[in-house]
């Protein structure tokens, strides 16, 4: 007898029992990644071929002792005022060649953004946690004042300008346009953040 | 009146799954696309501080992993409490951090091997003692590029 309506129709019932399994496969075997963070440069372990001469004016000290207390400039800080002090010290713009510096122009503070350093020093007892927020706040003294730059300059946001250089979906010719905006303002306020050797802990 | 033929008693329709793999198979997607595949398990505690100021890590390709914290409770038998360092699927010693990037770095392909980055995944209860060896490391191997990988928040929680 011929067949009538083409040929039988293949049972589908058990598709859903088969992609339920893929499904829970894929569930266990992954992971929704959280990869976000601080982007840090380490310095090159070849020491510099001269000694370079820094004014102590210019440099602004942060310890962390063994506790999460901060010393900054010798004195005794909380946490929360670091950031305030750090874009103080940042902006200050002592030797007046800084023209775009909204700072106090205090003789004993940082001559010029470009020439202003921050150095880091922390125990080797000292919390991850507490290293981490020091950090943040750090950057997050950096961020502010190239954030304000960018926002007289460009009229955007500094972190936002180099969220969307960064990202490789962003197309080529923005991504032209940004490097020099990004560039421009990294200048203006260099991340100088030197971290020395960890002391021992006494 | 054969048009209007009463339902028997007790016997509801049956509910279509025709569509029911449709639905399957489009969560499947979904995870397929947003999650991606655990590269190792994770033998260390790992609660990531917290910082407002992050960039995001783009390309997987171009980042090494190095896991530090207390090993997990089933651990901590064999390799105690204090915070050990997790290279791939194993415990590790600072020193053997720089063999661990080097291989790493030799198994990328050439074009990438220069634009790598370390990221750090360091539990909030370890002590910097240690993680200025592994940066100490790091140096030696050249591999200056790192990242403290952080959860997104308010920094000032990781204080208490």
């Amino acid at each position: 007898m011929p067949r009538r309506g083409g040929p039988p129709e293949v049972n589908a019932g058990s598709m859903a029992d088969i992609a339920f399994l893929l499904l829970i496969f894929f569930l266990v075997t992954t992971t929704i990644e959280t990869d976000a963070g601080l982007d840090r440069m380490l310095p090159p372990i070849e020491p510099p071929d001269q000694d370079v001469v820094i004014k102590q004016k210019n440099i602004f000290t942060v310890n962390i002792n063994k506790n999460g207390q901060l010393l900054v400039e010798e004195e005794l800080l909380d946490l929360r005022d670091l950031r305030s002090r750090a874009v103080a010290f940042l902006d200050n713009g002592g030797d007046g060649s800084c023209n775009y510096c909204r700072g106090g122009k205090d003789g004993s503070s940082s001559d010029n953004p470009s020439k202003a350093i921050i150095s880091l020093k922390n125990d080797r007892e000292t919390k991850y946690a507490t290293y981490i927020t020091v950090q943040n706040e750090l950057v997050g003294a950096y961020n502010e004042l190239r954030n304000r730059e960018a926002q007289r300059l460009y009229g955007r946001n500094f972190t936002e300008m180099e969220a969307e250089f960064l990202n490789p979906e962003t197309p080529a010719s923005i991504r032209d346009d940004l490097k020099d905006k990004v560039k421009t303002i990294q200048d203006l306020f260099p991340q100088k953040l030197s971290e020395a050797q960890t002391a021992a802990s006494n | 009146m054969g048009k209007f033929n009463k339902k028997k008693d007790g016997d509801l329709p049956a509910v279509s799954t025709a569509s029911l793999p449709d639905i399957v198979f489009m969560l499947l997607f979904f995870f397929m696309t947003v999650t991606t595949m655990k590269d190792s398990s994770l033998m260390v505690q790992n609660t990531l501080p917290n910082a407002t100021e992050v960039k995001k890590l783009e390309k997987k390709d171009r980042v090494l992993y190095i896991y530090v914290g207390k090993p997990t409770r089933e651990y901590q038998k064999v390799f105690g409490t204090e915070p050990k360092i997790q290279l791939n699927d194993k415990f590790a010693n600072v020193s053997e951090v720089g063999d661990f990037i080097l291989m790493e770095r030799a198994k990328k392909p050439q074009e990438l091997q220069n634009v790598l980055t370390t990221a750090l995944k360091v539990d909030k209860e370890a002590n910097m003692g240690l993680i200025s060896d592994i940066k100490q490391e790091l140096r030696k191997v050249n591999a200056l590029k790192i990242n403290y990988t952080t959860y997104e928040g308010d920094a000032f929680r990781n204080l208490q």
